[in-house]
């Protein structure tokens, strides 16, 4: 995998608003899914012979079922508050990249078919006729969108960016245009139970592998447990917690904290994964289905809670869609659900954020720490969008920007957020979320990650920072390739349990030698 | 897509993964080395034998801590961290060594 291909922005210490670049990334784009990808995910390819009618039928179809869409396609007056506020559009100055002109994409072919005067007179209402090149350039850019919704704050209308990405998404999807990465995994979620493909055979050995580890760190029996019926707790986490550094940490942390609560609590080999990338595509049929595996493995297990980790577009579906897809409030007349709602304890929310969890411990007095253990860290927190701007966390409005940092503050001496307007519900975008976290999307994952890396660099060179904690294992994993591009370390890149992992004070148990000697001799 | 060395053709992905995984041979390997500018030593060999047989075994490559654990067994503990093996495959352990290795891509949130 050569060097880059393109320029990586210089750091100025600002963000500034670029001169305005024509089709600067209209080359990006990402490898399309083959026949086979469209087909185990419900959708056909490549592109079908009557896709035009197709496409303008399937954009009528979510006008109707969606009425936001329809709002959003008549309500943008073209103010352009949205303009500057796109990390893609700040990173490529491709204008096309501006939200406004993104969405204009599809409302230009909307108002033509949709719309009194676009039928009869499209050239005065600059509408435009579906063609084979208009449906390249939606591949092209709205697979430039991350769908973290940053735009939307600005917009005086509450147009959601996001949701006309999503359908645009699905229409390509439905005349056989999709994206390898994301409907690849999809189907492997589908066929397999997480993003990674990872069998329970192989999972099952990954998590013995860290309870030996954790145990030849720490003298502490930390049990990973997996399929453990009768257990109280369900986690649902993103498979690469499982697979790779750093995002490994954060798992450790999490195992800790159930470990320090004494709490009952277990992975699922069917519903090994958190991320739901049927969100990304807009596609409601794969959204459910995803959900379907944790609702059935809830129920399976017995389990009266369910806690999700460190992913943020799976927390949104979760807090935010897991009640109507899955739950009873999906039909009322559905026995499972009202199986699963007895089930589950309401003493607690349902579905629980990790960092909601750890951060009632702490309120309890539960968790001991020693946080001079953390004293080589100046932490930073990036607030990832999708928790941001598509949920919330605990009982208390901006409880998704006030928990997180408040685990982080009772685990580290030394914290300094970013700037005011790139943090909280302004958070800017990892660069890499939506779809977007593929090799070949390298250049505008760099560049849209260049206003995050103005902010970090910013409280690097002032404060000193030199940790980035993170909730979103799309961040992690965005970060660890991209912070280099900018002059920085992949170790700077971490999980906010990570942290905690490192800080967190456990007991060993009296005649531990005893309990573990099976471990040991593992080992 | 794909490429040819005495003779044999190996069929790959877009993105330069061998398709058949049957079809990979030391040849195979040190050409799709040298395709991502990596200089192939013993130890890179110990890695790219390790993800066979756990590829074998498991139908998955390894997560990256069993990779670091079974290297430092094997090249010392020095050697068994994530940090060794950037530094053999500076492109990532996972992506880079599984396609010298003739392994599907490993997808996801990685």
């Amino acid at each position: 995998m050569a060097a880059p291909k393109f320029e990586v922005p210089s750091l100025t210490g600002f963000i500034e608003v670029p001169k305005i670049k024509e089709n600067a990334s209209a080359h990006v784009k990402s490898f399309p899914a083959s026949a086979e990808i469209q087909e185990r995910i419900g959708f056909p390819g490549p592109l079908v012979e009557d896709w035009h009618d197709k496409a303008i039928a399937k954009m009528g179809d979510l006008l109707g079922k969606y009425r936001s869409l329809q709002v959003f396609m008549d309500a943008c007056v073209h103010c352009g508050a949205c303009t500057d506020k796109c990390h893609y559009f700040l990173g490529t100055a491709d204008p096309k990249n501006m939200p406004v002109a993104r969405q204009e994409l599809m409302r230009s072919v909307y108002r033509r078919h949709f719309t009194f005067a676009g039928k009869y007179f499209p050239s005065l209402v600059g509408a435009k006729d579906l063609t084979e090149d208009i449906l390249q350039e939606w591949y092209s850019y709205y697979y430039q969108c991350s769908e973290c919704r940053r735009c939307s704050v600005y917009c005086p209308y509450g147009i959601d960016t996001a949701e006309v990405t999503m359908a645009g998404r699905e229409i390509l999807d439905t005349v056989g245009i999709g994206q390898k990465y994301t409907n690849e995994i999809m189907g492997k979620l589908h066929r397999i139970g997480n993003n990674l493909g990872l069998p329970g055979p192989a999972l099952e050995d990954t998590l013995q592998g860290l309870e030996e580890d954790i145990f030849d760190a720490t003298g502490v029996p930390v049990k990973m447990p997996l399929d453990a019926e009768g257990a109280d707790i369900l986690l649902i986490t993103p498979s690469a917690d499982f697979f790779s550094e750093p995002h490994v940490e954060s798992l450790i942390g999490y195992a800790k904290v159930f470990h320090a609560a004494g709490v009952k609590w277990t992975l699922s080999t069917t519903a090994s994964e958190a991320g739901n990338f049927g969100l990304f595509i807009g596609s409601y049929d794969n959204i459910r289905k995803a959900a379907m595996r944790i609702r059935d493995a809830a129920l399976e297990l017995g389990v009266k809670r369910v806690v999700v980790g460190e992913c943020g577009h799976a927390w949104r579906v979760a807090y935010s869609f897991w009640n109507t897809l899955t739950g009873v409030g999906h039909g009322g007349n559905d026995p499972f659900a009202r199986q699963l709602q007895q089930q589950l304890d309401p003493n607690y929310p349902a579905p629980q954020h990790i960092c909601e969890f750890t951060y009632a411990l702490i309120q309890e007095g539960k968790l001991k720490f020693d946080k001079s253990l953390n004293d080589h860290r100046v932490v930073t927190f990036h607030d990832s969008c999708n928790v941001a701007r598509g949920s919330r966390m605990g009982d208390m409005p901006g409880g998704q920007f006030i928990i997180p940092r408040e685990v982080i503050k009772a685990v580290v001496n030394n914290f300094q957020d970013m700037a005011e307007e790139t943090i909280g519900e302004a958070t800017f975008c990892c660069g890499g979320g939506g779809g977007i976290l593929t090799d070949d999307l390298m250049e505008i994952r760099v560049k849209g990650a260049l206003p995050r890396m103005e902010a970090f660099n910013n409280v690097v060179k002032e404060n000193k920072v030199n940790f980035l904690a993170l909730i979103c294992a799309i961040c992690k994993a965005q970060f660890t390739k991209v912070v280099p591009y900018y002059g920085f370390d992949m170790s700077m890149v971490g999980g906010v349990h990570q942290l905690v992992s490192t800080a967190i004070l456990l007991d060993v148990p009296e005649g531990s030698e005893q309990e573990t000697e099976t471990e040991e001799s593992e080992a | 897509m794909g490429f040819e060395i005495n003779g044999k053709t190996y069929e790959t992905d877009e993105e330069g993964y061998l398709v058949n995984l049957a079809e990979w041979d030391e040849e195979a390997a040190k050409f799709l080395a040298i395709e991502e500018k990596v200089e192939m030593t013993d130890q890179h060999w110990e890695v790219i034998n390790f993800l066979r047989e756990y590829y074998n075994d498991y139908q998955i490559a390894p997560a990256v801590r069993v990779l670091t654990k079974a290297i430092g067994k094997k090249l010392g503990p020095e050697k068994g961290n994530s940090k060794y093996l950037y530094e053999l495959f500076p492109y990532g352990p996972a992506k880079q060594a599984c396609k010298i290795a003739g392994l599907p891509k490993p997808t996801g949130c990685i």
